[in-house]
């Protein structure tokens, strides 16, 4: 192996008073050679972006390198002064952020914030800098170079400002570039893209790259070699294939083993009878419009028809803006429908007014995102569950009882329900929102990313109490993600969304294992760490 | 309670709420402690502070108690600014629920109202109630209030407009829930905070602009209010300074006493690390 | 120009405004005790009910309350705001001799607090919990308590009447006739204190929502991008948080521009600057609707013309502004 271009030895960074743990990272120690990716995966708390700021000397105030000592070029970066951190910022070391929306200043153009890396560290003239602008964002493959400088950060998409970005970090040719989960904002065709680039750039410009991932698909796909974290803690470093293929540390191992088969389980048998119709649905909205000037036609859900059969899960998966998120709200209605119906036991739902919608809800209901905003934080879990057959007129203490049943059910405690949902992690708040909408015994449930918030393992988990309340209370699941190795395990039907329309539609068997559609084809081979996943899928069977 | 222990780490907060209690133990002790009228005559007009044991802060152009006077009169702040702000915060609660939630041409229509509120200045439309209904202790307080109320509006209706489209408000709809249940029950409860922290701007302000209405000599002339004061010791304010100076300062402290408990509540209701 | 035109429809959206505070006013003006002509025969001292009678159908006080109110609004449109019958001049007249007073002060008081505001905002920020923020911070707080007309007050005891540097009261000096620069001192001289008495409590407002808002920037990514490329301190500071922090205290001056105009009814009277503020103060004592009614109109004008100034300022400021329009 040629010199480090970064090492770290013994790395100790203490947390503040009132943490939940006293170090962030405890003697981490590792070394990144010139031209490699080395990935650092761990679940969310695992200290890995922690060790990022670290390197930088960008950690918050209150937290504090303790111990250790970080060789990037022959010096060590904890003892170096404000003024020499600010000769490597940027020169030395770049980075790159998760969020390229929030990372870019909102008020300055992209040309201008990529030209200030010239001006702070080189003395280029002007002519020039705008110059290397441009060259920087033909490199990262810009389209429209010219116009992208030019323009303000949300006037880009999420793709094209993480180019931006990544055109920002190595606009100094920088002998390590940080990258802290880069790609985890973007839909997962922008993500193949974006890490193609990154690759490319990397061997070409022989950068060092330290790449922090939550996601083994994104290891497979890119690294060299793998740092596993847990609780601030190197549980585990090697070779890729290695660990992939042998991991020793029990948790490195149960973190593979959380990646999803991509590979659909053998298909169950499904009723012929459909519970729930949905014929030719469209969802239009106008925006900004004044008077009928200027206005914006966005066709959110175009003539979407889909069949539930009773019993079955049905998987809607496409990328952010595929609509698939309009139409589940369609479906319960918290959206109307413009055209089409929605049948639900021979009942046309889309024509109900709200009234009625209001009265008939408990046959339909919904399980939400984002498990930190989807429970009213002021209220007790068991009242929360208990809330849905309160309004529809059940007995106050009936109903709490039986919510702590249900408690038992998804697999919490039933003292649970004493309890305010900030008391909670985000599996058990997940499962408190399944429990509120099953406490109305629904026939269909319509699950909107349940498990796209949660960390691998606590998704695995999630996923199987879904499939095991299915066959228990033989319900019906329209699953909407954009996560198609989510969707593989648990949907028996899917059919995949792109721009408000229903491109194709089949069992996940057939459509996954032989995509029609150049845009399923697209999705399919666009899953980070495709070939791994399919020859370990290989092996299991 | 989190929330009291987090109000009591700050200093500043426990100062403001004991020069509260100071200014509210003032109010309740004034009849006991000058049974007399705070207006009737007293002794010798402009007698210095500190030079008569009679009159501690010395009496007022027309020798009337000064010290009977601030003490009485912080009654007259406290009522005031008390009730004006229940009623400027119950208004903007209202509005603000309405047309947050509902959205549309309610928001429109009721947004236009404020907006109207807030372009004409308040302390005008204060002078155009005052010239039209008189200035008596309740049409004041009731004016003090009206012109109060679009901020609040406001910040409501921005509570209820991030609240309204949050997961657990859609869930509460899936559930079937009434509108009325979703405001009162899921919304609200949300949204006070925020709203309940800036009653406390509210009533510093109410206080100013009824002190500053008694200055102009448009306030209820028949009670002892610092406002009053302030203005009958203008005519004298060239020598006998100290008339206008301690009612001023008897209306530092109070608003002063206000914000620090509004600054302490918020700290304490909406906890956030101050520096990452 | 899309600012342009943003900003004009932001204008055009206020004309109805405009007109729902007139309405308003003018209505709530009705229920007043006594009417303009009451308070002419109070001026002239009684006269009898003939006289009133014949001077009601002069000013068409006769009629319906929405025959007078069509009246006013259509004399309006011809921009006549009607005759004050205590000034014995068009309502007009009198607002714009006294229109130039308060503006002058408005502006010195608004500049003076945003400035200052800005400055001490930015020190409190960069040292926050430290002495030079609990400073400024508890400055700014007792600022905020000082009733504006108190401090006024305050103000000419020490500097007037004790020190004797500058003059007690009015707009300038009327004994001595001053040319050119001279007459300008002078206003300056007599406009100094009342600036400073009107400034103080939004100078107090603006730092609190200055350091407010640099420490909300402060902890966004993007600084943490800024100092990720090497850039220091004060340039982090110029060149991404002071842009994106100044966004909320100048929305701030639109809401705020309302109050202050308010606050100019008092401080005109402290200083007996012949101003607007004053005008409006006298005219409710006199009980000259008219011109009351007039001030409304012409401080909601203001008003709008400041919101459309901070309009174009904003969308200058921040581009998503005009990417909406």
């Amino acid at each position: 192996m040629s010199q480090p271009v970064l090492s770290l030895d013994g790395l100790t960074v203490r947390l503040p008073k009132g943490a939940d743990r006293p170090h962030a990272l405890s003697d981490v120690s590792l070394s990144i050679a010139s031209n490699e990716i080395l990935c650092v995966v761990g679940e969310s708390g695992s200290g890995k972006s922690m060790m990022a700021n670290a390197i930088m000397r960008l950690l918050p105030n209150e937290v504090r390198i303790e111990q250790g000592r970080m060789l990037f070029n022959g010096r060590d970066l904890c003892a170096a002064s404000a003024a020499e951190m600010r000769d490597v910022r940027g020169a030395g070391i770049a980075m790159i952020f998760q969020e390229p929306m929030t990372a870019l200043n909102p008020l300055r153009s992209i040309g201008d914030q990529i030209g200030e890396m010239f001006s702070i560290h080189t003395k280029l003239s002007k002519a020039e800098i705008a110059a290397r602008v441009l060259a920087l964002l033909e490199d990262v493959r810009i389209p429209d170079p010219k116009a992208a400088a030019k323009a303000y950060p949300h006037e880009l998409s999420g793709g094209q400002r993480q180019r931006a970005m990544i055109a920002m970090a190595l606009a100094l040719d920088p002998k390590l570039l940080i990258a802290d989960e880069p790609t985890t904002a973007l839909d997962v065709t922008t993500q193949a893209q974006i890490l193609k680039l990154i690759r490319d750039l990397q061997r070409r410009k022989q950068t060092a790259v330290l790449f922090i991932t939550h996601d083994f698909g994104v290891v497979a796909e890119l690294a060299d070699r793998v740092v596993v974290m847990q609780h601030g803690v190197i549980v585990e470093q090697g070779v890729t294939d290695r660990v992939l293929n042998d991991p020793q540390h029990a948790y490195t191992k149960q973190l593979i083993a959380a990646v999803p088969p991509l590979k659909a389980p053998p298909p169950r048998i499904i009723s012929g009878k459909n519970i729930l119709t949905i014929d030719n649905v469209s969802k239009t909205y106008r925006t900004g419009g004044f008077l009928g000037r200027g206005a914006r036609v966005t066709d959110a859900v175009k003539n979407v028809s889909l069949h539930l059969p009773r019993g079955a899960t049905l998987g809607i998966v496409g990328e952010s803006g595929s609509g698939k998120s309009t139409l589940a709200r369609c479906i319960v209605r918290l959206i109307d429908p413009d055209a089409g119906a929605i049948l639900l036991d021979g009942k046309d739902w889309a024509k109900l007014t709200r009234e009625q919608v209001r009265r008939e809800t408990r046959h339909i209901q919904m399980v939400f995102q984002d498990p930190f905003a989807s429970l009213n934080p002021r209220r007790k879990t068991a009242e929360l569950v208990a809330q849905g057959p309160i309004v529809h007129g059940a007995d106050r203490a009936v109903a709490i009882a039986e919510a702590r049943k249900l408690f038992e059910l998804v697999g919490l405690d039933p003292s649970a329900g004493d309890r305010f949902p900030h008391e909670f992690s985000g599996g058990q708040r997940q499962r408190i929102g399944l429990a509120r909408a099953l406490a109305l015994k629904p026939d269909v449930l319509v699950a909107d990313e349940p498990v796209s918030a949660l960390d691998v393992s606590v998704q695995a988990q999630v996923l199987k109490l879904l499939a095991d309340l299915r066959q228990q209370l033989g319900l019906s699941i329209i699953f909407i993600t954009h996560d198609l190795r989510v969707a593989a395990q648990i949907c028996d039907l899917v059919a995949v969304m792109k721009d408000g329309a229903v491109v194709e539609q089949g069992s996940t068997a057939v459509v996954f294992g032989n995509p029609q559609h150049p845009y399923t084809q697209a999705l399919l081979s666009a899953i980070p760490g495709g070939d791994f996943t399919r020859k370990r899928d290989a092996l299991i069977v | 309670m989190d929330a009291v222990k987090r109000y009591f780490r700050s200093p500043a907060a426990i100062i403001g709420l004991v020069l509260l209690l100071l200014v509210i133990a003032m109010a309740i002790s004034a009849g006991f402690l000058y049974p007399r009228d705070p207006l009737a005559l007293a002794g010798r007009p402009l007698v210095w502070p500190f030079s008569n044991p009679r009159f501690l802060l010395g009496t007022d152009n027309s020798g009337r108690d000064i010290a009977a006077q601030i003490f009485y009169g912080a009654r007259i702040s406290l009522l005031i600014g008390g009730v004006a702000t229940v009623i400027a915060i119950l208004i903007g609660i209202l509005v603000g629920a309405f047309a947050g939630y509902y959205g549309g041409w309610v928001d429109n229509v009721l947004m236009r109202i404020t907006e109207a509120f807030q372009t004409l200045p308040n302390f005008v439309l204060l002078l155009v109630l005052v010239a039209v209904f008189g200035s008596t202790l309740t049409t004041v307080t009731i004016a003090v209030g009206v012109v109060s109320w679009p901020a609040p509006a406001r910040l409501t209706r921005a509570e209820f407009l991030s609240l309204r489209n949050r997961e657990f408000v859609q869930a509460g709809r899936t559930l079937g829930m009434k509108d009325i249940q979703l405001i009162l029950g899921e919304i609200l409860p949300n949204a006070l905070p925020p709203v309940i922290v800036y009653a406390s701007v509210v009533m510093a302000v109410s206080i100013l602009l009824e002190s500053a209405l008694a200055f102009l000599k448009l306030s209820d002339p028949n009670v002892a209010s610092w406002g009053n004061l302030i203005g009958l010791g203008r005519d004298v304010l060239r020598v006998q300074w100290y008339v206008s100076a301690i009612p001023g300062v008897a209306i530092l402290v109070t608003v002063l006493a206000v914000s620090l408990v509004g600054q302490g509540l918020n700290d304490a209701l909406n906890p956030r690390l101050k520096s990452r | 120009m899309r600012i342009l035109s943003l900003a004009g429809r932001r204008l055009a959206a206020s004309i109805p405004t405009l007109f729902l505070i007139l309405i308003g006013v003018f209505l709530l003006l009705q229920l007043a005790p006594g009417d303009t002509v009451d308070a002419l025969m109070a001026q002239m001292g009684g006269g009898d009910a003939a006289t009133a009678k014949e001077l009601r159908q002069f000013y068409g006080l006769d009629l319906s309350v929405p025959a007078q109110l069509a009246n006013y609004l259509w004399r309006l449109v011809r921009l006549d705001l009607g005759f004050s019958s205590i000034y014995g001049k068009p309502v007009a007249t009198v607002i714009l001799e006294r229109l130039p007073p308060t503006i002058l002060l408005m502006t010195a008081s608004l500049s003076f607090a945003f400035f200052f505001g800005l400055l001490f905002g930015v020190i409190a920020a960069r040292g926050v919990n430290r002495w030079p923020d609990t400073l400024i911070s508890t400055l700014g707080l007792v600022f905020y308590a000082t009733p504006s007309f108190w401090f006024g007050l305050m103000a000419i005891v020490v500097f007037s009447v004790y020190l004797q540097w500058l003059p007690p009261g009015g707009f300038e000096d009327i004994g001595t006739i001053r040319t050119g620069i001279w007459h300008v001192f002078d206003i300056a001289a007599h406009l100094l204190l009342p600036t400073l008495t009107l400034g103080l409590i939004f100078l107090a407002i603006y730092l609190r929502i200055m350091r407010a808002s640099m420490l909300e920037v402060l902890n966004l990514d993007f600084v943490r991008t800024a100092r990720a490329k090497g850039l220091d301190e004060t340039r982090v500071i110029t060149r991404h948080v002071l842009r994106n922090a100044l966004l909320p205290m100048v929305t701030l001056i639109g809401l705020q521009a309302g109050t202050m105009l308010g606050g100019s009814v008092v401080v005109e009277s402290v200083f007996s600057l012949p101003g607007l503020g004053r005008l409006a103060y006298e005219s409710v004592v006199q009980r000259d609707l008219n011109t009351l009614l007039g001030i409304v109109f012409v401080s909601a004008l203001l008003v709008i013309s400041v919101n459309f100034v901070v309009d174009l300022l904003y969308a200058r400021l921040d581009p998503r502004i005009a990417a909406e329009g």
